[in-house]
């Protein structure tokens, strides 16, 4: 339940959307791509999008990594990526975003014929990315991409993030519980506690807050 | 063994009737996981049709072409308005739309056509006969393993395939990378419909075309889905052709004609009892 979020995303830059469990981060994710039904507006790139369908949202550029990863798990992992451009029409230019998908995440491709329900959780996460990105989005919204992986792999991850960020001009708007790890990668941060937003500024000023270190850095 | 070799090959011939029928009920519970019970009413009013376009002076094959998309745009429809409406209902409730479907096109074309039974038209030259086959047992088995085919290279290959399986699989997720799922049903439906029209237009010269002519052959559909695995496309149709097979071998050797149904019942309650998952089909775990 949300009650009169608002917040803006700045064009080709990260922000992170902190909170605690059930402040309704997921829930703002959902809303942006009409997953649950919203009052109140919502814009993209100046188009009023509340109230659209979600295929419909989608095809604006708005690409979606949901809680759970919404992996397609009998299907091969190539296939999960080829289901990822399905709104695209430029068939070369997928094609080649395979190929910079497999560059971005090597294991992916060593696992291309392989069924996705097989893959560890790391893996998962990173198809789950890529399959995002193979939308060729304006807008990358991530819930949670840290969920359940060991530091190192979220390490890794976030580097890819931040270079994916750099290198096509790509929005992003990062749900994360790991603060820490959130605030080093986003240029931007709000935070919501029960449906609203009670504090946003640029990452480095919420990083200095001490409310903020207490609540979400934990020191 | 050269009457064994007969009855493996007939029994080839229908199987493959049955694998397609199969197959049709495997693709709509991928993506109702329900098995639809009115699927064998479907066919056989769809060929009807084919019937009505032959009398009406129609060559076989335009009024085979022209069947299959009438029941193609037929499946669209009943899923658009028939089954939307309960699609987040109990599955008891869909299962009642089914069986409520089956009834009304049964009476329907009884009403219609009459009851009466009609012989129905076999297209194949009797060149086509081999030593062991008839013209028509050799030109069904040839048609629908074509018909497997192109649906396998369908689904495999292209783009629209993959959508529609992915959206039987996982729909929210279909939803986020633009697929419309809700007309990705539909098609299915048609599909389903239209795979099925051809089983009823190649099972008709065999068991003549009255409304209650897919009964028998539904029956041996579900033993064949069921052997296979209710949700594996493949596993269905190795399933039609091993109840093709064992029916008519168990018919002419060894329990006689008029138990050869009894096959289909027994292997039903059997692989439900022993291996419910079938041969291939995925063994489902839940949470409780």
């Amino acid at each position: 339940m949300l009650h009169g979020i608002d917040f803006g995303l700045a064009e080709k830059s990260i922000t992170a959307l902190l909170g605690a469990n059930g402040a309704g981060k997921t829930t703002t994710l959902r809303a942006l791509c009409g997953m649950v039904r919203t009052e109140g507006e919502v814009r993209f790139a100046g188009q009023r999008i509340a109230g659209r369908r979600t295929e419909d949202i989608v095809r604006l550029g708005i690409a979606h990594v949901p809680d759970g990863r919404g992996t397609f798990l009998h299907l091969t992992t190539e296939e999960n990526l080829r289901l990822g451009a399905y709104a695209r029409k430029d068939r070369s230019a997928v094609a080649r975003d395979v190929e910079r998908m497999y560059a971005y995440f090597p294991r992916l491709k060593e696992r291309r014929r392989q069924q996705a329900g097989t893959l560890s959780g790391g893996e998962q996460q990173m198809l789950a990315v890529s399959r995002a990105l193979m939308l060729a989005p304006k807008l990358l919204l991530l819930d949670e991409p840290s969920f359940g992986l060991a530091p190192l792999v979220v390490r890794e991850l976030f580097g890819i993030l931040r270079t994916i960020n750099a290198e096509s001009a790509v929005s992003m708007l990062l749900v994360e519980q790991n603060a820490a790890m959130a605030l080093e990668l986003a240029d931007q941060a709000c935070v919501i506690e029960t449906g609203r937003v009670v504090l946003s500024g640029s990452a480095a000023e919420l990083k200095r807050n001490d409310a903020v270190r207490r609540a979400y850095l934990g020191y | 063994m050269e009457a064994i070799l007969l009855q493996v090959l007939a029994g080839l011939a229908t199987g493959s009737i049955y694998a397609s029928l199969a197959l049709a009920l495997v693709m709509i519970y991928q993506a109702t996981h329900l098995v639809n019970f009115a699927q064998g009413e479907m066919a056989m009013f769809a060929t009807y049709i084919a019937w009505s376009l032959i009398n009406a002076g129609m060559g076989y094959w335009p009024a085979f072409l022209l069947t299959v998309l009438i029941a193609f745009v037929l499946g669209v429809l009943i899923e658009r308005v028939v089954i939307r409406p309960v699609e987040n209902a109990p599955v008891l409730a869909v299962v009642v739309v089914f069986i409520a479907l089956l009834v009304i096109l049964n009476s329907v074309t009884g009403w219609i056509f009459t009851y009466t039974i009609k012989s129905f038209p076999s297209p194949f030259p009797a060149a086509l006969g081999i030593r062991y086959m008839s013209p028509h047992q050799v030109g069904a088995l040839l048609v629908t393993l074509a018909v497997l085919a192109l649906l396998y290279v369908f689904f495999r290959f292209t783009p629209l395939g993959l959508a529609m399986r992915a959206a039987a699989q996982n729909p929210v997720s279909s939803r986020l990378v633009g697929i419309r799922v809700g007309w990705m049903l539909a098609l299915g439906w048609g599909l389903a419909a239209a795979v099925g029209a051809i089983a009823g237009m190649m099972v008709a010269p065999i068991v003549y075309l009255d409304p209650n002519m897919m009964a028998g052959i539904l029956l041996y559909a579900f033993a064949a889905a069921l052997l296979g695995g209710i949700d594996s496309p493949g596993g269905a149709v190795l399933g039609g052709l091993v109840v093709g097979v064992l029916e008519n071998l168990l018919g002419a050797f060894v329990i006689g004609n008029e138990l050869k149904l009894v096959v289909a019942l027994v292997l039903i309650v059997g692989v439900l009892l022993v291996r419910p998952s079938g041969f291939f089909g995925s063994v489902q775990v839940s949470r409780v």
